[in-house]
């Protein structure tokens, strides 16, 4: 009975988003707001990725509430699985092969995770995924051998002082044009490394806070002990 | 790829895609007696979504929405709901973190992900608490039951779990 009724329930649920997706002109979306931040986005803010331009510039605060949602999740996470105990014992490290590839990877990783953080403004890309890689970089060495572990005391001095320069940021540019998060410091020379002004620096703030958050969340649920002995 | 043109067009394929996934997310929640294939439903219910969320973005002949990447001039595809997307996935990291780490802590206290069994223990846990005999149903036949047994490590005994003697 339950299982007819979720069927039905699964099968009412797709027919009635295919409905509403037959409805949609699919290939020339109404574009309203989309195509008013095409236009205006490139040379108000003078970033060449308009993806991080909304997410920075125009949709700053969203984006703030976003990182305070991560650091919530990351903080009950924590005090959900508690601290570990000093004698419990830990997995055995992977083989050779995967520690050395670990190893080898770290730095590929870091120069990768730094690239796409801080070419957010001008290629695919930006802090939030910039900061994923990062993570990834200092979690593979912890996943390839577990008696390595991450100094949750550093991860949570460089999650703080991303998010509070995110804010500072935020502050500045309430002091110097009367808003919250406006973009400062011009435009520059589209293209460039330097350029769009205080967009690239927040893409720092937020690839450090989520590259930290990240790591430190999956330190915690590694280091977390498999059951009570 | 002319006769699968024929049959079906991309547009329904993806649509019927993205809306499958969400559709088979929902069924696994419901469905499932497990809670990590419950989460895993979750997950793929979550990727539909986005999926179907950037699909209402798409248009036919542009670019990705970056200024010299295409053409000069080139029509560019929305920017906004990837943006609204990068965000919903950013969060559903955040979500899944957090139940991970509360499955984690389930399963340290009940030795068990199986809902119909971790209900069972819960029952027995909360009635040893009380003071009072275990909850039956009216339609469960008269006479002794054989209940599961209660994990040794919850009687007290904290050094012998199940599985590990």
């Amino acid at each position: 009975m339950r299982n007819l009724a979720s069927l039905l329930f699964a099968g009412g649920l797709a027919f009635l988003l295919l409905a509403l997706g037959a409805q949609l002109a699919f290939g020339d979306p109404a574009m309203r707001v989309g195509a008013e931040y095409l236009h205006v986005a490139g040379p108000e803010l003078g970033a060449a990725n308009l993806v991080t331009a909304i997410l920075a510039g125009y949709r700053g605060f969203d984006t703030l509430g976003e990182l305070s949602i991560l650091f919530a999740a990351a903080t009950a996470a924590g005090l959900v699985l508690g601290h570990r105990r000093a004698d419990a014992p830990r997995d055995p490290p992977g083989g050779l092969i995967l520690r050395a590839g670990a190893d080898l990877l770290f730095p590929l990783l870091v120069v990768v995770g730094i690239y796409i953080v801080v070419h957010g403004h001008l290629t695919p890309g930006g802090g939030f995924q910039g900061g994923v890689v990062l993570a990834a970089a200092f979690f593979v060495a912890v996943l390839a051998d577990p008696s390595r572990t991450l100094d949750h005391a550093a991860i949570s001095w460089i999650e703080g002082l991303a998010g509070a320069g995110f804010i500072l940021i935020g502050i500045w540019a309430l002091v110097e044009d009367g808003h919250f998060l406006a973009p400062l410091l011009g435009t520059g020379t589209m293209g460039q490394l330097v350029s769009a002004g205080t967009l690239p620096l927040l893409s720092v703030a937020i690839g450090l806070k989520v590259g930290a958050e990240l790591a430190g969340l999956m330190a915690h649920l590694s280091d977390t002990e498999a059951r009570d002995q | 790829m002319n006769v699968l043109h024929a049959v079906i067009d991309l547009e329904t394929l993806v649509y019927v895609g993205a809306i499958g996934l969400v559709a088979i997310g929902g069924l696994g929640l419901v469905l499932s007696n497990h809670l990590f294939r419950m989460l895993l439903a979750l997950g793929m219910a979550e990727s539909g979504a986005n999926l179907l969320l950037i699909l209402t973005g798409y248009r036919g002949d542009a670019t990705a929405p970056i200024i010299g990447y295409g053409p000069v001039g080139a029509p560019m595809v929305d920017p906004l709901p990837q943006v609204l997307v990068l965000t919903a996935i950013v969060i559903g990291v955040g979500v899944q973190a957090m139940a991970v780490s509360m499955l984690v802590r389930v399963y340290r206290a009940y030795g068990t992900l199986d809902i119909r069994e971790l209900r069972k223990r819960m029952e027995l846990e909360v009635s040893a608490a009380a003071g009072i005999p275990v909850p039956t149903s009216e339609e469960a036949p008269a006479g002794e039951r054989p209940l599961p047994p209660v994990p040794a490590y919850r009687r007290g005994h904290r050094h012998v779990g199940p599985g590990e003697s």
